[in-house]
């Protein structure tokens, strides 16, 4: 990545990636190494004042761990605020309206919302009405740009790594996502986020796992592992939700593991020096055996490190973005 | 006193009338239709287009039972606004008007508080279940001008069968909300690439086009006149046509919506772009103009379906399905389709009037002397931007709003009233 070409960061939000420039998400990119050196001082003090003061909301409409886990920690370590709140969605229980909710976080006087939702689109439909800054942490199957983000930066480790070259891009790098595609928003945040950093995406799956017509998202669309990994420079599974059994998505695990697994019998048609990547958690020995998750390929924890280190990146840009929060709603007026 | 109105262009579809008269109305029938003629009140229609009053057979006016969304009155308003002076009112009201009594409620509340003539439809099946049966003679004698559990379909094919040949026995049409349910149960836009883009969970057009099938071979089998609702796909359109040309008794309406917008629209989780059926596909949208420019369409409905601020403003996929659609179907018929030479004037006159009229055969829709005042003057060539604070409806869920459209309703006049003007 060319040393960032002075691009400031404007935005209010991050509610997708598809909006994103590759200035934007270089951006975030480059911003991350000075968190990364944050949470591995050497004096064990993973601290700094950039957000001293501020309060983060991590607002989880839908249960996470993981996430709000990451999300908590990095506004932790900016020295940050943090308050968590757990709401529960559903269109039968009729509660107070998510316009509602905000409003009474933001009267509280927050500073970001982290929000998790089951329904597409929820953080941009708050973003455009309230001033505060919106990061989304998953909405429905839309997107989950922090995910795609972290996942980008531990790639460009992996290459730069590799080519002894610290100004090494995705160009060209092929990038196979392995699993449920039309159930997942990582699937989708990083379709957006490689393809626009010049990355080739193929994606590989059960036919009943991939929505109509994704090729015009600008990837390959494949039901054979083989024929998805077997040039792959980075081999991404995806968690299976065991349920989608019984929604007749696919017959059993077993068969799902016969066709789709990645283990070390699928991995010899690939390259040696692949990278097994995988948003967490795993179903151990259904998407990945434990024989290549444990190997020394698999950077499953590095993603979970780098996580942190991603959203502290994004959270410091949106508080220093030299635009006053402002809405949609009022930028039209 | 009499109403004259003078110097305007009449266009009456029903008699091929296309040509400029002088209308003299008194009480509520039309007296003559000439030039030079004298009366007491006179409205200068000079410029303008007087036509039958506009029908329409799919609105939902929410009364009884959801009245901070619309009522009677207020749809009537919002209607007459429109130009409309006579509307089919869809029965999946709370509670649906399954018996005669609901249905003696309706009329009684029409005749206290609507300024057009409401024309409702029963349910069915009882309380929408699609099991029973309703005493469709009984709501027939009772006012009902047709049978439909619209909202959703019927989804057991026994229950479809019988109650096409019972309808037809009681010379009532039944108007079919066709989808197959079973393909999916989540759906919330039209299933292809934008649901794709946006994690949206899809609908896809074979929903609507397997129940279509389905229902026109129950009308096959049974000879019942079936009338498909809000037809919205290529394909949907395409069965129809076959099935007019093997002589089956089928009609259809489709909405304005659904040659104007896409699925494209959903894009930024606007909840005022999702109904049901979705909205389709750039391929469908020609379809659709090609079958209302051929005759495979006949009719212009709005499914005119009024849901309150609050309801619509939450997240799309919680959002309830639906738009208002009564105070800009005349404006976006002329705008998306005469404009453009899709179909004529006398086209869209017709599938707004006396098609629509004819398809549940009520008598509306014609101006002819003796015949009742339901007249709109509309100005076919003004432009003016939808406003959604400006409509009589007591919603504002239209996806529409800030649009620039032509065609202006100056003038509604139902029985010999002026129920609206500009």
């Amino acid at each position: 990545m060319v040393a960032a070409k002075n691009t400031v960061w404007t935005r209010k939000d991050l509610v997708g990636i598809e909006d994103l420039s590759r200035d934007e998400i270089e951006l975030i990119l480059n911003t991350a190494p000075q968190f990364v050196a944050v949470s591995a001082r050497e004096s064990g003090i993973k601290k700094v004042p950039l957000l001293q003061g501020r309060l983060v909301v991590n607002w989880f409409h839908e249960p996470s761990t993981r996430t709000r886990t990451s999300f908590e920690l990095a506004a932790k370590r900016l020295s940050a605020d943090t308050l968590a709140i757990t709401t529960s969605a559903s269109s039968l229980v009729k509660g107070e309206s998510l316009h509602d909710t905000l409003a009474n976080i933001e009267a509280m006087h927050s500073d970001i919302i982290i929000l998790r939702h089951s329904c597409a689109g929820a953080p941009q439909m708050l973003a455009e009405r309230h001033p505060s800054h919106i990061i989304n942490a998953g909405d429905g199957r839309h997107e989950h740009p922090t995910q795609a983000l972290l996942d980008a930066f531990t790639m460009l480790e992996y290459v730069r790594e590799l080519r002894g070259d610290p100004n090494a891009t995705l160009d060209g790098i092929r990038v196979a996502l392995i699993g449920d595609i039309t159930h997942s928003r990582v699937a989708r945040s990083n379709i957006w986020c490689l393809t626009k950093l010049g990355a080739k995406v193929v994606l590989c799956g059960p036919r009943t796992l991939l929505p109509p017509e994704a090729e015009r998202m600008g990837v390959d669309v494949t039901t054979d592992l083989r024929e998805a990994i077997h040039d792959a420079n980075v081999i991404y599974a995806l968690r299976i939700q065991l349920e989608r059994q019984q929604s007749c998505l696919f017959p059993t695990l077993r068969e799902y593991v016969r066709l789709f697994r990645i283990d070390s019998e699928s991995l010899k048609v690939a390259p040696n020096d692949s990278l097994i990547m995988h948003p967490g958690p795993i179903n151990r020995d259904i998407e990945l055996a434990a024989e290549v998750a444990d190997s020394p390929r698999s950077v499953v924890l590095k993603q979970v490190s780098n996580g942190i280190s991603v959203r502290m990146a994004v959270m410091h840009l949106l508080v220093n973005s030299p635009k006053r929060p402002q809405t949609t709603e009022e930028r039209a007026q | 006193m009499s109403i004259l109105i003078a110097n305007g262009h009449l266009i009456d579809p029903a008699s091929g009338i296309s040509a400029q008269n002088d209308i003299l109305i008194d009480g509520d029938t039309v007296a003559q239709i000439g030039n030079g003629l004298k009366g007491d009140m006179i409205i200068d229609a000079t410029g303008m287009v007087v036509c039958p009053g506009l029908v329409d057979v799919h609105v939902h006016f929410r009364e009884p039972g959801n009245e901070s969304k619309e009522t009677i009155a207020t749809g009537s308003r919002a209607a007459a606004r429109g130009g409309f002076t006579s509307v089919v009112t869809m029965p999946n009201t709370n509670p649906p008007i399954d018996n005669a009594g609901l249905m003696e409620l309706v009329l009684r509340r029409a005749r206290e508080s609507a300024c057009i003539r409401i024309w409702p439809a029963a349910c069915a099946t009882k309380e929408r279940a699609g099991k029973e049966m309703t005493e469709m003679a009984e709501l027939k004698a009772a006012g009902a001008v047709a049978v439909t559990d619209d909202g959703s379909d019927i989804d057991s094919s026994w229950v479809m069968r019988r109650v096409l040949e019972y309808a037809d026995m009681c010379d009532l049409v039944y108007m079919a909300h066709c989808e197959d349910g079973t393909i999916c149960k989540d759906g919330v836009m039209n299933e292809g690439y934008m649901s794709t883009k946006l994690g949206l969970p899809g609908m896809p057009k074979a929903m609507e086009e397997i129940a279509i099938e389905r229902n026109i071979r129950l009308a096959a089998v049974t000879g019942a006149h079936i009338h498909i609702q809000h037809v919205t796909t290529a394909d949907g359109i395409d069965i129809i046509r076959r099935a007019k040309a093997r002589g089956i008794r089928v009609t259809c309406e489709t909405a304005p919506h659904y040659w104007t917008l896409t699925d494209e629209r959903v894009e930024g989780f606007d909840t005022n772009a999702k109904m049901n059926p979705p909205l389709r596909e750039a391929v469908d949208v020609a379809a659709i103009k090609a079958g209302l420019a051929d005759g495979t369409i006949d009719c212009i409905a709005t499914d005119h379906a009024p849901h309150a601020f609050t309801e619509k403003d939450v997240e799309f996929q919680f959002a309830p399905f639906g738009i208002i659609g009564l105070e800009t179907s005349l404006a976006l018929t002329i705008s998306e389709l005469v404009d453009p030479g899709i179909i004529s004037l006398e086209q869209a006159i017709k599938l707004m009037t006396c098609a629509p009229a004819n398809v549940l055969g009520l008598p509306v829709g014609y101006i002819k002397e003796g015949g009742p005042a339901d007249i709109t003057i509309f100005d076919p060539k003004a432009e003016w931007t939808v406003e959604p604070d400006d409509f009589a409806s007591r919603s504002r869920n239209t996806p529409f709003k800030g649009r620039k459209v032509r065609g202006l309703v100056k003038t509604t006049i139902c029985a010999g009233k002026v129920v609206y003007n500009s």
